[in-house]
Protein backbone atom coordinates (compact mmCIF):
# COMPACT_ATOMS: atom_id res chain seq x y z
CA UNK A 1 0.00 0.00 0.00
CA UNK A 2 1.93 2.98 -1.42
CA UNK A 3 0.79 6.52 -1.81
CA UNK A 4 0.75 6.28 -5.62
CA UNK A 5 -1.35 3.39 -5.51
CA UNK A 6 -3.44 4.93 -3.40
CA UNK A 7 -4.14 8.52 -5.24
CA UNK A 8 -3.33 6.56 -8.34
CA UNK A 9 -6.97 4.51 -7.26
CA UNK A 10 -8.69 7.97 -6.33
CA UNK A 11 -7.60 9.69 -9.75
CA UNK A 12 -9.00 7.12 -10.83
CA UNK A 13 -12.14 6.51 -9.49
CA UNK A 14 -12.64 10.91 -9.67
CA UNK A 15 -12.30 10.29 -13.48
CA UNK A 16 -15.15 7.56 -13.16
CA UNK A 17 -16.75 9.81 -11.07
CA UNK A 18 -16.33 13.02 -13.82
CA UNK A 19 -17.48 10.58 -16.68
CA UNK A 20 -20.91 9.44 -14.74
CA UNK A 21 -21.40 12.96 -14.00
CA UNK A 22 -21.44 13.92 -17.70
CA UNK A 23 -23.95 11.13 -18.44
CA UNK A 24 -26.13 12.11 -15.72
CA UNK A 25 -26.05 16.65 -16.54
CA UNK A 26 -26.30 15.25 -20.49
CA UNK A 27 -28.78 12.58 -19.76
CA UNK A 28 -27.14 9.84 -21.58
CA UNK A 29 -28.12 6.46 -20.36
CA UNK A 30 -25.63 3.74 -18.76
CA UNK A 31 -23.98 2.68 -21.80
CA UNK A 32 -20.66 0.40 -22.65
CA UNK A 33 -17.87 3.40 -22.73
CA UNK A 34 -18.84 4.14 -18.87
CA UNK A 35 -19.38 0.34 -17.95
CA UNK A 36 -15.75 -0.40 -19.20
CA UNK A 37 -14.18 2.41 -17.00
CA UNK A 38 -15.97 0.81 -14.21
CA UNK A 39 -15.21 -2.92 -15.18
CA UNK A 40 -11.25 -1.77 -15.50
CA UNK A 41 -11.51 0.24 -11.75
CA UNK A 42 -13.23 -2.45 -10.14
CA UNK A 43 -10.29 -5.57 -11.52
CA UNK A 44 -8.00 -2.39 -10.30
CA UNK A 45 -10.10 -2.53 -6.79
CA UNK A 46 -9.68 -6.21 -6.69
CA UNK A 47 -5.83 -6.34 -7.17
CA UNK A 48 -5.64 -3.70 -4.52
CA UNK A 49 -7.96 -6.13 -2.49
CA UNK A 50 -5.28 -9.34 -3.22
CA UNK A 51 -2.57 -6.94 -2.84
CA UNK A 52 -3.38 -5.33 0.22
CA UNK A 53 -4.20 -8.43 2.12
CA UNK A 54 -0.86 -9.78 1.25
CA UNK A 55 1.00 -6.71 2.48
CA UNK A 56 -0.71 -6.51 5.26
CA UNK A 57 0.63 -10.24 6.32
CA UNK A 58 4.00 -9.51 4.94
CA UNK A 59 4.36 -5.84 6.57
CA UNK A 60 5.72 -5.32 10.58
CA UNK A 61 4.06 -1.71 10.44
CA UNK A 62 1.08 -1.18 13.67
CA UNK A 63 -1.73 -1.43 10.80
CA UNK A 64 -5.20 -2.13 12.09
CA UNK A 65 -5.82 -5.56 10.48
CA UNK A 66 -10.05 -5.86 10.78
CA UNK A 67 -10.40 -2.12 9.77
CA UNK A 68 -7.74 -2.27 6.78
CA UNK A 69 -9.28 -5.50 5.03
CA UNK A 70 -13.00 -4.76 5.93
CA UNK A 71 -12.23 -0.75 3.80
CA UNK A 72 -10.65 -3.56 0.87
CA UNK A 73 -13.72 -5.25 0.72
CA UNK A 74 -15.98 -2.51 0.94
CA UNK A 75 -14.11 -0.38 -2.10
CA UNK A 76 -14.62 -3.89 -3.95
CA UNK A 77 -18.20 -4.55 -3.34
CA UNK A 78 -19.60 -0.51 -4.39
CA UNK A 79 -18.66 -0.29 -7.40
CA UNK A 80 -21.01 -3.68 -8.84
CA UNK A 81 -23.64 -2.57 -6.10
CA UNK A 82 -24.05 1.10 -7.63
CA UNK A 83 -23.96 -0.15 -11.22
CA UNK A 84 -26.41 -3.25 -10.18
CA UNK A 85 -28.52 -0.24 -9.07
CA UNK A 86 -28.03 2.67 -11.20
CA UNK A 87 -29.18 0.33 -14.13
CA UNK A 88 -32.39 -0.45 -12.60
CA UNK A 89 -33.31 3.37 -12.23
CA UNK A 90 -33.94 4.63 -15.76
CA UNK A 91 -34.37 8.49 -15.39
CA UNK A 92 -30.95 10.51 -15.69
CA UNK A 93 -30.03 9.33 -11.90
CA UNK A 94 -29.42 6.00 -12.50
CA UNK A 95 -25.77 6.89 -13.46
CA UNK A 96 -26.15 9.74 -10.73
CA UNK A 97 -25.97 7.01 -8.52
CA UNK A 98 -22.57 5.84 -9.59
CA UNK A 99 -21.04 9.62 -9.32
CA UNK A 100 -21.79 9.30 -5.60
CA UNK A 101 -20.69 5.61 -5.94
CA UNK A 102 -17.15 6.45 -7.11
CA UNK A 103 -16.77 8.87 -5.04
CA UNK A 104 -17.27 7.02 -2.21
CA UNK A 105 -14.13 4.58 -3.35
CA UNK A 106 -12.09 7.64 -3.71
CA UNK A 107 -12.58 9.09 -0.19
CA UNK A 108 -11.92 5.27 0.76
CA UNK A 109 -8.97 4.70 -1.02
CA UNK A 110 -7.35 7.67 0.83
CA UNK A 111 -8.75 6.94 3.87
CA UNK A 112 -7.05 3.34 3.11
CA UNK A 113 -3.70 5.31 3.28
CA UNK A 114 -4.48 6.74 6.60
CA UNK A 115 -5.30 3.22 8.18
CA UNK A 116 -1.83 1.28 6.65
CA UNK A 117 0.38 4.01 7.30
CA UNK A 118 -0.55 4.12 11.19
CA UNK A 119 -2.90 3.58 14.04
CA UNK A 120 -5.52 5.63 12.56
CA UNK A 121 -7.44 9.07 14.56
CA UNK B 1 -48.15 11.64 -3.57
CA UNK B 2 -45.13 9.99 -5.41
CA UNK B 3 -42.42 7.50 -4.68
CA UNK B 4 -39.73 9.24 -2.81
CA UNK B 5 -36.89 6.58 -4.29
CA UNK B 6 -36.86 7.45 -7.77
CA UNK B 7 -35.94 9.99 -9.87
CA UNK B 8 -33.19 11.85 -7.88
CA UNK B 9 -34.52 10.06 -4.77
CA UNK B 10 -32.46 6.98 -6.15
CA UNK B 11 -29.04 9.32 -5.11
CA UNK B 12 -30.60 10.71 -2.24
CA UNK B 13 -30.97 6.76 -1.04
CA UNK B 14 -27.13 6.13 -2.54
CA UNK B 15 -25.75 8.68 -0.05
CA UNK B 16 -27.78 7.56 3.13
CA UNK B 17 -26.58 4.48 2.24
CA UNK B 18 -22.91 5.06 2.21
CA UNK B 19 -23.82 7.28 5.14
CA UNK B 20 -25.24 3.98 6.60
CA UNK B 21 -22.87 1.81 6.10
CA UNK B 22 -19.67 4.33 7.49
CA UNK B 23 -21.74 5.82 10.51
CA UNK B 24 -22.48 2.32 12.12
CA UNK B 25 -19.24 0.59 10.88
CA UNK B 26 -17.38 2.94 12.40
CA UNK B 27 -19.32 2.72 15.75
CA UNK B 28 -19.16 -1.22 15.54
CA UNK B 29 -15.23 -0.91 15.03
CA UNK B 30 -15.09 2.04 18.27
CA UNK B 31 -17.48 0.39 20.50
CA UNK B 32 -15.45 -2.86 20.01
CA UNK B 33 -12.11 -1.96 19.61
CA UNK B 34 -11.79 0.99 22.72
CA UNK B 35 -15.30 1.65 23.89
CA UNK B 36 -13.34 3.21 26.81
CA UNK B 37 -11.80 5.67 25.26
CA UNK B 38 -14.76 8.64 24.19
CA UNK B 39 -17.90 6.30 25.40
CA UNK B 40 -20.47 9.15 24.57
CA UNK B 41 -19.15 9.66 21.13
CA UNK B 42 -19.15 6.16 20.43
CA UNK B 43 -22.33 5.66 21.19
CA UNK B 44 -23.08 9.06 19.17
CA UNK B 45 -21.70 7.43 16.20
CA UNK B 46 -23.51 4.26 16.81
CA UNK B 47 -27.16 6.25 17.26
CA UNK B 48 -25.98 7.81 14.02
CA UNK B 49 -25.40 5.13 12.36
CA UNK B 50 -29.20 3.42 13.37
CA UNK B 51 -30.74 6.78 12.34
CA UNK B 52 -29.25 6.64 8.88
CA UNK B 53 -29.96 3.04 8.22
CA UNK B 54 -33.80 3.89 9.30
CA UNK B 55 -33.97 7.05 7.10
CA UNK B 56 -32.22 4.98 4.09
CA UNK B 57 -34.83 2.13 4.08
CA UNK B 58 -38.00 4.69 4.84
CA UNK B 59 -36.80 6.62 1.67
CA UNK B 60 -36.09 3.45 -0.46
CA UNK B 61 -39.33 2.12 0.67
CA UNK B 62 -41.27 5.29 0.78
CA UNK B 63 -42.09 5.61 4.11
CA UNK B 64 -42.66 9.22 3.98
CA UNK B 65 -43.58 9.32 7.76
CA UNK B 66 -40.88 7.70 8.48
CA UNK B 67 -38.52 9.13 6.95
CA UNK B 68 -39.63 12.71 7.74
CA UNK B 69 -39.14 11.84 11.30
CA UNK B 70 -35.59 10.14 11.14
CA UNK B 71 -34.24 12.96 8.52
CA UNK B 72 -35.91 15.38 11.33
CA UNK B 73 -33.61 13.64 14.07
CA UNK B 74 -30.71 13.57 11.88
CA UNK B 75 -31.09 17.44 11.37
CA UNK B 76 -31.28 18.33 14.74
CA UNK B 77 -28.51 15.62 16.06
CA UNK B 78 -25.81 17.22 13.90
CA UNK B 79 -27.10 20.49 14.67
CA UNK B 80 -26.70 19.92 18.38
CA UNK B 81 -23.33 18.06 18.29
CA UNK B 82 -21.95 20.04 16.01
CA UNK B 83 -22.97 22.86 18.62
CA UNK B 84 -21.65 21.26 21.37
CA UNK B 85 -18.32 19.87 19.37
CA UNK B 86 -17.41 23.53 18.87
CA UNK B 87 -18.22 24.66 22.40
CA UNK B 88 -16.64 22.06 24.47
CA UNK B 89 -13.99 19.86 23.02
CA UNK B 90 -13.53 17.47 25.84
CA UNK B 91 -16.97 15.67 25.14
CA UNK B 92 -15.61 14.23 22.05
CA UNK B 93 -12.09 13.11 22.36
CA UNK B 94 -12.36 11.47 18.98
CA UNK B 95 -14.65 12.22 15.78
CA UNK B 96 -18.00 11.54 15.30
CA UNK B 97 -20.31 11.66 12.23
CA UNK B 98 -21.49 14.48 13.81
CA UNK B 99 -18.96 16.35 15.15
CA UNK B 100 -17.95 20.11 14.07
CA UNK B 101 -21.22 19.86 11.94
CA UNK B 102 -19.85 16.61 10.26
CA UNK B 103 -16.47 18.25 8.48
CA UNK B 104 -14.96 15.13 9.14
CA UNK B 105 -17.23 14.44 6.22
CA UNK B 106 -16.95 17.66 4.19
CA UNK B 107 -19.90 18.53 6.05
CA UNK B 108 -22.03 16.44 3.71
CA UNK B 109 -23.76 15.39 7.24
CA UNK B 110 -25.14 18.78 7.32
CA UNK B 111 -26.34 19.26 4.16
CA UNK B 112 -28.09 15.67 3.56
CA UNK B 113 -30.91 16.52 6.29
CA UNK B 114 -31.65 19.40 4.62
CA UNK B 115 -32.09 18.05 0.95
CA UNK B 116 -33.82 15.00 3.06
CA UNK B 117 -36.60 17.01 3.99
CA UNK B 118 -36.87 19.05 0.50
CA UNK B 119 -37.09 15.98 -1.71
CA UNK B 120 -39.56 14.55 0.62
CA UNK B 121 -41.47 17.77 0.52
CA UNK B 122 -41.03 17.85 -3.12
CA UNK B 123 -42.31 14.27 -3.68
CA UNK B 124 -45.23 15.15 -1.58
CA UNK B 125 -46.51 17.58 -3.86
CA UNK B 126 -47.33 15.32 -6.67
CA UNK B 127 -44.33 16.45 -8.48
CA UNK B 128 -42.85 12.97 -9.98
CA UNK B 129 -39.13 14.00 -9.76
CA UNK B 130 -37.89 11.84 -12.50
CA UNK B 131 -36.39 14.56 -14.55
Amino acid sequence: MTESVAYGLAIAALVAAAFAGWHTLTQRPFGNPLFYVIGVLEIALIALLVGGVAALSMTSRDVDGVLFVSYLVTVVVIPPAAVLWGIAEKSRWGTGVVVVAMLTVAVLCVRLLDIWKGPHV
Amino acid sequence: MSDTSHGFGRVLVAVYAVFALAASARSIVQLLTKASDAPFAYSLSAVAGVIYIVATVALARSWRQLALITISVELLGVLTTGLLSVLDDSLFPDQTVWSGFGEGYGFVPLVLPLVGLWWLRRTASGADGQS
